[in-house]
């Protein structure tokens, strides 16, 4: 008998804009305790909420690029529970009516591509924190935070295992970064997301009891967190045992999920439209004004890669992977041949990410930028470089040394092309090595690469190998 | 209907509030003399009716995206009940 | 002096006649001998009165451009946060709390050059109909000692009816302002919703919460409210209207106006005085030429419990910041956080509040939301389309403002229903956003004063307060001094 897992993600990506959701407190990661709680974040009595416009336009520009349906009319709701760190003792965020409802996320698998679908996305307002080191049994808060703009977003359970739910987590990290709603910084917390798991019998039509795991500050963490958990809930049922839905915590450390019972204690939310704020109105313009503004989609420019170059559909991923990727590989390939591109793409598929993963440096700070990728990859089609000295040149430029024709001209790399230069050397290799010729016309074909690394070793690795094999294959006849 | 002391007891835990035992008896009367009184306006029909949530109808008026305000939490926490190191202290919170 | 309107003070500041210090002393002297006894003021801030009254002076001497308030004593109800002044709410729960900021309204008045006297005693969070739920203890009825002044701006009322200021700041969520107005025979507007800012006022039930002015005749509430009134970015629920003058229909023709009089605000319950009084004033209206159009409220009766779900439960959520985390009562002991907030919840707030937040939390709780709540808000848009039905065919509607005069100091504290009666002629205005005032129309055989109401359709304050100016004009009602606050 298998299992099969069901996983829907709910994620909290923290929109970019300068001041708080309902407030004129910055945002800006990392100020001192509380010197960003402002009268309205702190709950002053009296005191109201007003709403970002920059908030509103940033889910919007995100509605537009999941292909949902922008609700003209939304309504913020308060949800409201004790917290230390939540300071009106209610969130304000949507509930009925949110401001996204619907739309996709495609995420590529090995199988192919899959659309997961949303169920919605709201606005709301982050909390503050609690600091749990100790002040003499205490625990302090900040409420910087409290008030950030977030953006609730909510799958279907649509993932099919931990691999597939990390596929829809970094696909949608990919996606609002790249339409810019969200900085993405997981380490800050600008996107969080926490995972509903439940298993099935394969082939079984209902869904089993979920329990929401939260706490996933890394991708890595979220697939092994769902591995665990999925495991925990087959042991128990296979034990014939049940499923109590809750909230669990997965601690990285143990590598394991563990119920957060002090959460759990009579959830009644007591939601309702909150009297501070009107109904959110948005109008056929602003709509048509922020689709107006959107940037090529990763998934069009996915298509106009491969349509334009003839990319394979893997490599188009990678340089796809990023705006920034995509804009760098766009730049290195303006105007360029489908060759070209392709060479340009195959290179930073090997060899500029493997770099910029062991410096781990993103390819905004890529020291070597797209036009001096594009010399070297010229130099690379023109027969100027073998594949062996554009990395060597590669080398250089990445440890500054200039642009690929200055290091060639600087470093006498130029490949030797010219066919009487060639043809010297190889009769100079042929006179000097007899037993390797008869070795070869005896019908030794080992003897003939032998020889060809003669003359590279000749040229001290210039020499154009095909041009070699040729000259050799001629004066051997 | 009426409340149950159960019921009461739950709902004073929702709202963070302890009723004493010795006053349960009268809280609970009062209550249920209010909440019978709030119960007339159950029987009307109200099936096609829109719900009022404002006493206007206007929609939301939106803010710039700005940043307004200062830094105030000396001021902030001139008149809380107990800080320490620019943060409100309150009994250890366990997650 | 202690006997003039606002607009007399205003005239007397401007031909020098009086300085604004001289004023403020005078006031400050009339609080200090009264207030023992009337227990009006929470808190009275000599030093920082006199600070702004010699400003008031400095500008006029300084021949600066002044507004007609520069320098007229005012009394603030304590829920509008005062910056660097305490704010209690009537609360233990905000028993030390210094406001690190002005609410909107205050900041309007001061603008306009008026003294701030001091903060004025109210319900608990604005919470009750007699000011018996203040922790400061009850404000005493300035006709009658042993009667409340009404609530919950009772503080304000009884500061204007016994002279201790020529007018005051009131808050309205179910009749606030009115009733309290008319159980001490002084004058109160509340405003149409979103008029006046909500900002820095104390929340209690935010979709019916409105400021106002209280004052001892009509004109002064015009004068009142145009410092009061203005658009605000910080309230979303604030409306942007371009400024008017609510004085400018002052001397209103009465000929031809269409009196509204719902059969519902003159049934069962009401005092056979009242009513005599509030037909009485009818009779003048109609003896000017206006015209009397019976009319049906026929939701009207359902305010009481519609109120009594939507106010609660949004009350019930605007409380819950009141946990002793950043400010306000924090027990001494606990145990725990849970205990912490328990404790320093029951402790800071009084029995009227705690029981309000009872009722919001039930009625918002998981399975009773749309039996309750979704329920109240349908029945209050049935009761606002009453209205607007009604002003269809009527420019005003006139009622008494409340079913009884003042009520005996105890006699309905252990009988919160009876209290809540008290409100059912005030509650539908809020409901539906409208303004309504309350201006003396006459006593009763026991020499307490009556309260006329008069409801507008939105945003015709201009209007209401010239036909109460018309009436002001021919009677005296509004002028007659407090028995046990003699001049």
């Amino acid at each position: 008998m298998t299992w099969e897992i069901v996983v829907g993600i709910e994620t909290h990506a923290q929109l970019r804009t300068r001041s708080k959701i309902f407030s004129g407190a910055s945002t800006a990661f990392g100020a001192d305790p509380n010197a960003q709680a402002c009268a309205v974040d702190v709950a002053l009595p009296g005191v109201l909420p007003v709403l970002n416009q920059a908030a509103v336009e940033l889910a919007i520009r995100f509605g537009l690029a999941v292909g949902a349906t922008i609700n003209r009319r939304s309504v913020f709701a308060r949800k409201n529970y004790f917290y230390p760190d939540l300071p009106k003792g209610y969130q304000i965020s949507q509930y009925e009516l949110p401001i996204v409802q619907g739309g996709t996320v495609p995420i590529a698998l090995p199988e192919g591509e899959k659309r997961i679908a949303l169920t919605r996305a709201h606005l709301e307002e982050d909390a503050g924190k609690s600091l749990h080191e100790d002040f003499h049994g205490m625990s302090g808060i900040d409420l910087n935070r409290a008030g950030t703009p977030l953006l609730e977003i909510v799958s279907e359970p649509d993932m099919r295992g931990a691999r597939e739910a990390v596929a829809y987590a970094r696909a949608l990290h990919a996606l609002v970064v790249w339409i810019g709603v969200c900085d993405g910084n997981m380490q800050e917390g600008s996107f969080r997301c926490d995972a509903n798991v439940s298993v099935r019998r394969t082939g079984a039509d209902a869904y089993g009891t979920r329990c929401e795991i939260k706490n996933l500050n890394s991708f890595r963490f979220m697939e092994r967190a769902i591995e665990y958990e999925a495991r925990r809930q087959i042991a128990i049922l296979e034990d014939g045992g049940r499923i109590d839905q809750e909230t669990r915590l997965y601690d990285p450390e143990r590598d394991e999920t563990r119920s957060m019972r002090s959460k759990e204690e009579a959830h009644d939310y007591r939601y309702f439209p909150d009297p501070d704020l009107l109904p959110l109105v948005v109008r056929e313009e602003n709509i048509e004004r922020i689709r107006a503004a959107m940037p090529e989609l990763p998934i069009q420019r996915l298509q106009r890669f491969t349509q334009t170059f003839a990319l394979s559909p893997a490599t188009a991923a990678i340089v796809t992977s990023s705006r920034a990727t995509a804009d760098y590989f766009e730049q290195a390939t303006a105007g360029a041949s489908a060759e070209a591109a392709q060479q340009t793409a195959n290179w930073i598929a090997v060899n500029t990410n493997a770099k910029l993963n062991e410096r781990g440096i993103g390819i905004e700070e890529c020291p070597v930028g797209p036009r001096q990728l594009r010399e070297l990859i010229a130099r690379l089609i023109d027969g100027t470089l073998s594949a062996k000295l554009a990395k060597e040149v590669d080398d250089a430029m990445w440890a500054g040394e200039g642009s690929a024709d200055e290091i060639i001209e600087r470093r006498g790399l130029k490949q030797i092309s010219d066919v009487g230069a060639l043809e010297k050397v190889v009769d100079e290799v042929l006179a000097a090595n007899a037993r390797q010729v008869e070795d070869y016309r005896a019908g030794k074909q080992k003897a003939f690469n032998s020889l060809v690394g003669q003359v590279m070793k000749a040229t001290r690795g210039k020499a154009n190998p095909a041009q070699v094999n040729e000259i050799l294959r001629r004066r051997l006849g | 209907m009426s409340l149950s002391k159960d019921e009461v007891d739950r709902i004073a835990r929702l709202a963070r509030l302890a009723v004493r035992p010795e006053e349960s008896a009268a809280v609970i009367e009062r209550l249920n003399r209010v909440l019978g009184m709030i119960e007339t306006m159950r029987a009307v029909d109200t099936r096609q009716v829109e719900p009022m949530a404002h006493a206007l109808d206007v929609v939301q008026r939106l803010r710039a995206d700005e940043v307004t305000e200062v830094d105030q939490h000396v001021l902030f926490q001139s008149i809380a009940p107990a800080v320490e190191r620019d943060l409100y202290l309150v009994p250890k919170v366990i997650e | 002096m202690l006997n003039a309107t606002v607009a007399e003070l205003s005239s007397a500041l401007a031909a020098r006649q009086v300085s604004s210090v001289e004023l403020a002393q005078l006031f400050l002297e009339r609080i200090d001998r009264l207030n023992g006894s009337l227990n009006a003021f929470i808190t009275v801030d000599a030093e920082r009165a006199l600070e702004q009254a010699r400003r008031a002076d400095a500008q006029r001497a300084g021949n600066a451009v002044v507004g007609p308030l520069t320098g007229v004593p005012i009394a603030h109800k304590d829920i509008y946060c005062t910056k660097g002044m305490r704010t209690t709410c009537g609360s233990r729960m905000l028993e030390n709390f210094v406001s690190p900021y002005d609410a909107h309204v205050i900041e309007r008045l001061e603008s306009a050059g008026t003294v701030t006297l001091g903060k004025t005693n109210m319900d608990e969070f604005a919470m009750g109909s007699s000011n018996e739920t203040s922790y400061y203890g009850p404000v005493r009825n300035c006709w009658n000692r042993g009667c409340v002044p009404g609530g919950s701006s009772g503080g304000s009322a009884v500061a204007v009816a016994a002279r201790m200021a020529p007018a005051a700041t009131g808050t309205d969520t179910g009749g606030s302002i009115r009733q309290p107005a008319a159980l001490t025979g002084t004058c109160g507007l509340k405003p149409t919703y979103g008029l006046v800012s909500r900002y820095g006022m104390i929340a209690f039930a935010s979709s019916l919460d409105q400021g106002g002015p209280m004052a001892r005749s009509a004109q002064d509430l015009a004068l009142l409210l145009n410092a009061m009134a203005g658009f605000d970015r910080r309230d979303s629920t604030s409306v942007e209207r371009a400024p008017e003058d609510y004085a400018r229909m002052l001397d209103l023709s009465l000929d031809g106006l269409r009196i509204g009089v719902p059969e519902q605000f003159f049934g069962e319950g009401l005092d056979a005085d009242v009513r005599a009084r509030v037909e009485e004033a009818l009779h003048w209206f109609l003896a000017q030429g206006a015209r009397r159009v019976p009319l049906r409220l026929p939701n009207a009766e359902l305010a009481l419990p519609v109120y009594y779900v939507l106010a609660p439960a949004e009350a019930s959520s605007n409380l819950s910041r009141y946990d002793g985390v950043r400010y306000g009562h924090r027990a001494t002991e606990y145990e725990d956080l849970l205990d912490m907030y328990v404790r320093s919840r029951t402790e800071g707030f009084g029995e009227e509040v705690k029981r309000r937040i009872l009722v919001g939390t039930y009625v918002l709780s998981h399975g009773y939301y749309d039996a309750y709540y979704l329920q109240a808000q349908k029945l209050r848009r049935l009761i606002a389309q009453d209205f607007v039905q009604a002003y269809r065919d009527c420019d005003v509607i006139l009622g008494p403002t409340t079913p009884t005069t003042a009520f005996a100091l105890g006699s309905k504290v252990d009988d919160p229903l009876q209290m809540y009666l008290n409100d059912i002629y005030t509650i539908p205005a809020p409901l539906a956003g409208l303004p309504a005032l309350s201006i003396p129309c006459g006593f009763d055989a026991q020499g307490l004063p009556v309260g006329l109401q008069l409801t507008g359709n939105y945003f015709a304050e201009a209007r209401l307060l010239g036909i109460a100016q018309r009436y002001q004009l021919a009677t005296d009602w509004h002028l007659r001094v407090p028995r046990e606050a003699p001049l």
